[in-house]
């Protein structure tokens, strides 16, 4: 009940409003503080291990946004990290822990594939199918972990990691089973999608392609349905005091559904989008991680979309940058995975920030709470 | 009077970046007196306590203890010097027994630093027996009642040899019969030397209890009055600074036709098989109020709940207007005109960390007037908010200001206005003035009454006496789960009504 991070005035004297700054200023400010703490870590382990930070950090630039290709590749990696990230975003506003992107990813992949192997069609209605399928199928997956929980209490982050096994094991099935590719070659892959479902490449040299469209359009609807639309608000009401939401005639049960389906079915049109625009076949094993890159997109994002927009292309520069960085500045690209962990660590702990404040203010709000 | 003031706060003026807490204030404590210290949500009555207590450091003026200056930078800085203070939440450690938490950190010790739990529990009882705090020294602490643990906060204070003891808001959290047992345990504090400074925002606790009672309003000391020349309304008007009215004028009731009808309603807990609602019937008519009275647990929570539409009952049937409602859901009570005022707004009223605008509009949400199924309509929330604002006084700057910056009293209104400005059959009121101050007590009755005047039926559920008594014209009185008794609101003595609900119902029939 207590708000302990206002500052001590309001929460002693309630009738007064301070004016300080918006939160989504103090949420921008805390996230580049994290980064900046994470990037200057880097720099650190850098020197210890005898390499040039300065060097490295201006290879991860170069080689990320450089020149027309490597600039298309990193928002190529961009792409599904936007569908993740938003995934997480929105299960976050209803206070719901999605962790199952990977496995709602995967899963609009598989059908994005099936749907471009198993029909013909002209080509916007094919891709269109494709899409829609993946979105489905996402949202049906991540939907039952929804069901899981308004009608049996199932935590959802225990559902939904158990739901990414169940379909790592399903697609391993498919693509060594009924969906393999029949050829002489024994691959476990489904055949390469019919040209028809493909997304087309809007920035060649670099593989690019219109999915990123898919993805800004996907961005801005997620926006409006969050801050808009009355189910968007009633979304961040349950996750925020289901019981003054149940008092208000929400019902809690059917938002949280809702909100899960709605969720999956984001990562799920990832997974068609990377499959109709970059894979164009499911070979088995195709285990990129986007779904589970996307709970520090979310975090570094503060779950709003502007912020999983930026976070995402931070994470998309950093992952094509990291070649770049071992290259030119022998440094291992095992130096972008440290740092992006600590970037989730200093993200999700705030309080270490607030070391710099006085703690007595909080001492004495805590007192009239 | 030539005595030293065992505390005096002597020009005390805490200034904080928009606004002065404090403006020279000056307070002081006599030995053997209880001072209540007597203000409005936001008055400055904490912030003056925190200085005191040492969270906060003044930006003037200083604190004499016996006459001589000190200066306190932290707690501990002012527990050292004998400064007692129990919060409106309890500080203790629960897992831990109550005499290990009255001496944790000021443990007596055997030689090589073992612990002396024997001495300790010595010392406490000695202490708990010359106060008449009593306490169960062994019980751990998460298994006693509130009442009790309060009596453990103030040994804490006094083993810590605590020269005078602040108590905030002390009894809010208590029934009756444990108020009357703290005044009792405060008089014999100050007549042992303790004096005590009790702050609340409750008149009629002050005046029978308190030797003094300096008056706090905008951060400024109003006044101080000797407790013989003060007068319910005396205080009130120092404390809002304008005449409060304090009895509801009202004309009778004229009841129109049924609303509400409740019949035979049964609720049992499944797990411990007891009847929390034991077949309980009464009807509520438009242009009434039916105040339900009873000390909290006799089964208030289980009639609100199963009349919201949160809980089935066993047995029994609701209906609103004809229309059975007993398997409605929320939603559609709302739609049929039942309106709730939730008894605790934090929990079941507000979403905290929404602003007024939208906090206003919860439950109408999708109402045509504010949203289509795609976009809310942003301008008429707006403006429906500030129309609110305006007619329920609630007092911030704008309407999106978010309602955890607000003060319980203006938090309450933002409910009350939402509620009250529905197209309603039926309100529901449960507990509409707890926590806030007398000026907006004074407005919410009003309001509650005039709603009445319009006629609406209204269901006022309140652990009030007083405020049952001022407003209703049934009462009803909920015993363990069953109505003991009814009367008009124009017979109703404090007595009979007093005596059902402590379950004494042969003595007044």
């Amino acid at each position: 009940m207590s708000q302990m991070h206002g500052s001590s005035i309001d929460d002693l004297n309630g009738d007064v409003v301070a004016t300080r700054l918006p939160p989504g200023v103090v949420h921008l400010g805390r996230s580049l503080v994290a980064l900046a703490l994470a990037f200057a870590l880097g720099a650190v382990v850098m020197l210890i291990i005898g390499r040039n930070p300065i060097e490295a950090y201006s290879a991860l630039i170069t080689s990320s946004v450089g020149d027309k290709f490597s600039f298309g590749e990193t928002l190529e990696n961009t792409t599904p990290l936007i569908f993740t990230g938003l995934t997480l975003a929105v299960g976050f506003q209803a206070r719901l822990f999605n962790l199952g992107a990977e496995g709602q990813l995967l899963m609009g992949a598989l059908m994005a594939a099936y749907i471009g192997v198993s029909f013909n069609a002209p080509a916007p209605i094919h891709v269109g199918v494709a899409l829609l399928a993946g979105a489905i199928v996402g949202g049906l997956w991540s939907g039952l972990a929804g069901v899981l929980l308004a009608f049996r209490g199932v935590h959802e982050v225990i559902s939904t990691i158990m739901l990414n096994f169940v379909a790592f094991f399903f697609i391993n099935y498919m693509v060594t089973g009924p969906m393999k590719e029949v050829t002489e070659l024994d691959i476990p892959q489904t055949a390469k999608i019919a040209g028809s479902a493909m997304l087309p490449r809007i920035f060649p040299p670099s593989r690019l392609s219109a999915g990123l469209i898919v993805a800004l359009v996907t961005a801005t609807a997620v926006w409006w349905l969050v801050m808009k639309t009355p189910l968007g608000y009633e979304l961040r009401a349950v996750g925020r005091n289901p019981d003054a939401a149940r008092q208000a005639g929400i019902r809690p049960k059917r938002v949280t559904v809702l909100v899960m389906m709605i969720s999956g079915s984001i990562a799920g049109l990832g997974g068609a989008v990377i499959m109709t625009g970059l894979f164009q076949r499911y070979q088995q094993g195709l285990n990129p991680g986007f779904g589970f890159t996307a709970i520090a997109v979310a975090l570094l994002g503060r779950n709003t979309v502007p912020g999983v927009l930026a976070a995402a292309l931070l994470f998309g520069v950093l992952a094509q940058g990291a070649r770049g960085m071992q290259t030119i500045a022998d440094v291992p690209t095992d130096t972008i995975l440290m740092i992006q962990a600590l970037v989730i660590f200093f993200v999700s702990t705030p309080h270490l920030l607030a070391l710099f404040k006085r703690r007595r203010a909080a001492v004495a709000a805590e007192m009239e709470a | 009077m030539p005595v030293t003031p065992i505390i005096e706060m002597s020009g005390i003026t805490k200034v904080f970046p928009l606004v002065v807490a404090n403006d020279h204030v000056d307070l002081e404590v006599y030995p053997g007196e209880i001072l209540g210290l007597l203000g409005e949500n936001g008055a400055g009555k904490s912030v003056l306590m925190s200085i005191l207590y040492g969270l906060l450091q003044p930006t003037s003026g200083q604190i004499l203890i016996n006459g001589e200056p000190v200066e306190f930078n932290s707690a501990h800085d002012a527990i050292a010097e004998g400064i007692g203070m129990v919060h409106q939440h309890f500080m203790l450690v629960p897992p831990l027994t109550v005499v290990e938490n009255i001496v944790l950190g000021a443990e007596p010790k055997r030689s090589g630093g073992r612990l002396d739990m024997e001495t300790a529990a010595k010392q406490v009882a000695e202490l708990s027996r010359r106060h008449g705090l009593e306490v169960d020294l062994q019980a751990r602490v998460e298994d006693i009642p509130v009442g009790m643990a309060q009596r453990v906060e103030i040994l804490k204070a006094i083993y810590r040899e605590a020269r005078v003891l602040v108590l905030d808001e002390p009894t809010a959290v208590l029934t009756p019969q444990e108020v009357e047992g703290l005044y009792r345990i405060m008089r014999s504090l100050a007549d042992a030397g303790v004096p005590i400074i009790f702050i609340t925002h409750k008149l009629h606790e002050l005046i029978g209890v308190c030797d003094r009672i300096t008056v706090m309003r905008r951060g400024k000391v109003i006044g101080s009055v000797d407790t013989d020349d003060a007068t319910p309304a005396l205080l009130a008007e120092m404390m809002v600074g304008r005449e409060v009215i304090l009895e509801i004028d009202k004309a009778p009731a004229t009841p129109a036709e049924t609303v509400l009808v409740v019949d035979g309603l049964t609720v049992r807990n499944d797990d411990t098989d007891r009847t929390l609602l034991d077949n309980i019937s009464f009807e509520v008519k438009a242009g009434e109020i039916v105040g339900i009275a009873g000390i909290a647990g006799n089964g208030q929570d289980e009639l609100l709940d199963v009349l919201s539409g949160l809980r089935m009952p066993e047995a029994g049937t609701v209906s609103l207007g004809g229309s059975d409602v007993t398997h409605a859901d929320r939603r559609k009570r709302i739609r049929l005109g039942i309106s709730m005022i939730p008894q605790d707004r934090q929990r079941e009223g507000l979403i905290l960390s929404f602003t007024i605008a939208d906090n206003i509009v919860l439950g109408e949400h999708r109402d045509a007037t504010f949203a289509t199924r795609i976009k809310r309509n942003f301008e008429a929330i707006s403006s429906y908010a500030r129309k609110l604002m305006k007619a329920f006084d609630v007092r911030a700057s704008d309407e999106t200001v978010l309602v955890s910056n607000l003060s319980g009293g203006n938090q309450q209104k933002v409910v009350v206005a939402r509620e009250m400005s529905r197209d309603t059959k039926l309100l529901i009121a449960a507990q509409p003035t707890r926590g806030v101050d007398v000026g907006a007590i004074e407005f919410i009755h009003r309001n509650i009454v005039d709603m009445r005047d319009r006629g609406t039926a209204v269901l006022l559920v309140s652990t009030e006496l007083d405020e049952v008594m001022q407003l209703s014209d049934r009462i009803l009185v909920l015993f363990r789960g069953r109505v003991i008794g009814e009367v008009s609101g124009d017979e109703a003595t404090l007595e009979t009504v007093g005596l059902w609900m402590a379950g004494h119902r042969e003595v007044s029939a």
